[in-house]
């Protein structure tokens, strides 16, 4: 932080030592810290004057918008959760069987799941989303009937790319020593793996896998792309039909269906610390 | 060579037939030639100490007699099993060979008692009530019998290391393997697992111990095998190997090992 006070300290060094001295480090932390609660404020002020709160409650926290809206949030929340479930379902058996593909020693397999991860990784989840809607009907001839399926695995595809990632990583990083113990006490190679190096690598991945259902939640609202019943509607077209239909209260939909997200994200990342701290009491040294 | 001849062994201790037979053994990382042509007979109670200086391929070797490395050539027979043969199923012979390992390798994400039981259970098909009793034998046996509950973590090195001693031990092995069991250990505490490795030898447990050791090896030993430059220098009963050594390399070794630095080992080399 470069302020007035700071500048003869930065040629301290080459000063004398009575330079050094009129100015302790602690009294400089202690400006410093004054200048950055200082800056707080000026911010929070020139904000809340800067805002227009009249419009600010009419446009985006207008209560009686957001209590219309009310009746539709239950139905559009669980319709969430169950895209994000079904959606995560199939990204985990898919991403396992590509972790499992990625650690053969079989190249082939390795090589297939490489460019499948890359290729998936590599492109928004809004193209994969379309193309299930569009362009799988159009190339073999076939469309899926149900919603939640079609958004399962388009979702699903996208987020086993990460997840088989985060599998391999957490499998890997298994100490070598712990695989030997069990195999050196008779057990098989498979054996081993269900045993020990399963539930240390579950135990490892928990915090990254906790960011991809966080994700995939959020991914959720693209389904609207495909095309939604009423009874579909997810917390994302919820707020924008609001927004759209111009029934007054601007913005208070969007703002209502993102309190929704947050409703299932910060649970789930509560749950995977007390998953972690129940885990961890084994945790390596 | 292949098949034990129960009568026509041509090791020293020509009583029974060895439970462990090295022939020829060579093994290498790549380019780096660590096992020239190791020959080892171990025969049963017998407790076999290898010493030498590190990156002499002792705990290679050791490792070669569970098939964690696998021999680039030679043969070597456990209990019987030629297991360098690629068609063995491994796995049946390891459960008669316990391990025993530098860094402890307890499983991490299992309490002591589990890490005890885990094997007896998913390898020999016991009960989990059957397991829990011979588990709680062993942690006995190893002075730990109170801490089943507690999980690696909470317990120092050289408890760990008993641990594990008892997990071994859980399988009812043949042999135990013990690869530089006190390395990884503050000194004080490596008395402990010491004691517990010597009333182990003297039950008549079949050992061969990598180790740092020189007065455990002194004590415990029957036979004593200095290592160097992946060979067996010299081999032979501790007073001779430890007290009068005979080829200039292992008097250069013990030297270095007994004279600067570990002046509390007891009594230095006569």
């Amino acid at each position: 932080m470069t302020t007035p006070e700071a500048a003869p300290s930065t040629v301290a060094p080459r000063a004398t030592v009575e330079a050094r001295t009129r100015m302790s480090p602690r009294k400089r932390a202690r400006i410093s810290r004054g200048i950055q609660y200082g800056l707080l404020v000026v911010a929070v002020v020139v904000l809340a004057v800067s805002i227009d709160w009249g419009r600010v409650g009419d446009q985006i926290f207008n209560v009686e918008a957001a209590q219309d809206l009310f009746p539709k949030i239950p139905r559009a929340f669980l319709n969430t959760l169950m895209y994000t479930a079904a959606a995560f379902a199939v990204g985990l058996s898919l991403g396992t069987v590509l972790a499992l593909m990625k650690l053969s020693s079989v190249g082939v397999y390795r090589w297939l799941a490489t460019i499948y991860i890359e290729f998936f990784r590599g492109i928004p989840a809004l193209l994969v989303v379309i193309a299930f809607a569009y362009a799988v009907p159009i190339a073999l001839g076939v469309s899926i009937s149900s919603l939640t399926l079609k958004a399962a695995l388009a979702l699903g595809m996208v987020s086993a790319a990460y997840i088989a990632e985060t599998l391999r990583a957490g499998i890997e990083a298994v100490p070598r020593g712990q695989i030997e113990a069990a195999r050196s006490l008779g057990m098989s190679h498979g054996r081993t793996l269900l045993t020990v190096v399963i539930p240390q690598a579950f135990r490892i991945v928990l915090p990254p896998m906790t960011n991809e259902i966080i994700l995939l939640t959020k991914d959720t609202s693209l389904i609207y792309l495909m095309g939604l019943l009423p009874t579909q509607f997810d917390l994302t077209k919820i707020g924008r039909d609001a927004l759209s239909s111009g029934s007054g209260g601007g913005l208070t939909g969007l703002f209502v269906a993102g309190i929704g997200y947050l409703c299932i994200t910060i649970p789930l990342g509560l749950l995977a610390r007390w998953l972690e701290k129940r885990t961890g009491k084994g945790s390596r040294s | 060579m292949t098949l034990i001849p129960p009568a026509t062994t041509e090791g020293t201790a020509a009583d029974a037939a060895p439970v462990v037979q090295v022939r020829d053994l060579h093994k290498s990382f790549g380019d780096n030639l660590v096992l020239r042509g190791i020959e080892l007979d171990v025969t049963p109670g017998e407790v076999v100490c290898v010493i030498g200086p590190s990156g002499s391929g002792k705990s290679t070797l050791l490792r070669c007699v569970n098939q964690l490395e696998s021999a680039t050539s030679g043969n070597i027979t456990v209990l019987g099993t030629e297991i360098t043969d690629p068609d063995i199923n491994i796995d049946a012979v390891r459960q008669h060979v316990g391990m025993v390992f530098q860094q402890f390798n307890l499983f991490t994400h299992q309490t002591v008692l589990e890490n005890c039981t885990v094997a007896q259970r998913k390898v020999l098909g016991r009960s989990k009530a059957e397991a829990t009793k011979v588990a709680l034998h062993n942690l006995e046996r190893v002075g730990l019998a109170d801490r089943g509950s507690a999980h690696p973590t909470q317990l120092s090195g050289g408890q760990q290391q008993r641990v594990a001693i008892a997990r071994a031990l859980s399988m009812d092995p043949s042999i135990m393997l013990f690869d530089e069991p006190t390395s990884a250990l503050d000194p004080e505490l490596v008395g402990d697992v010491l004691s517990v490795m010597r009333d182990l030898a003297q039950q008549g447990m079949t050992m061969i111990v990598v180790t740092h050791e020189m007065a455990f090896a002194r004590e415990v030993a029957d036979r004593v095998v200095f290592m160097d430059g992946g060979v067996v220098v010299e081999s032979g009963p501790p007073a001779q190997v430890i007290g009068d050594p005979q080829e200039p390399r292992t008097r250069a070794f013990l030297d270095r090992v007994l004279n600067p630095t570990h002046t509390d080992e007891g009594p230095a080399a006569a």
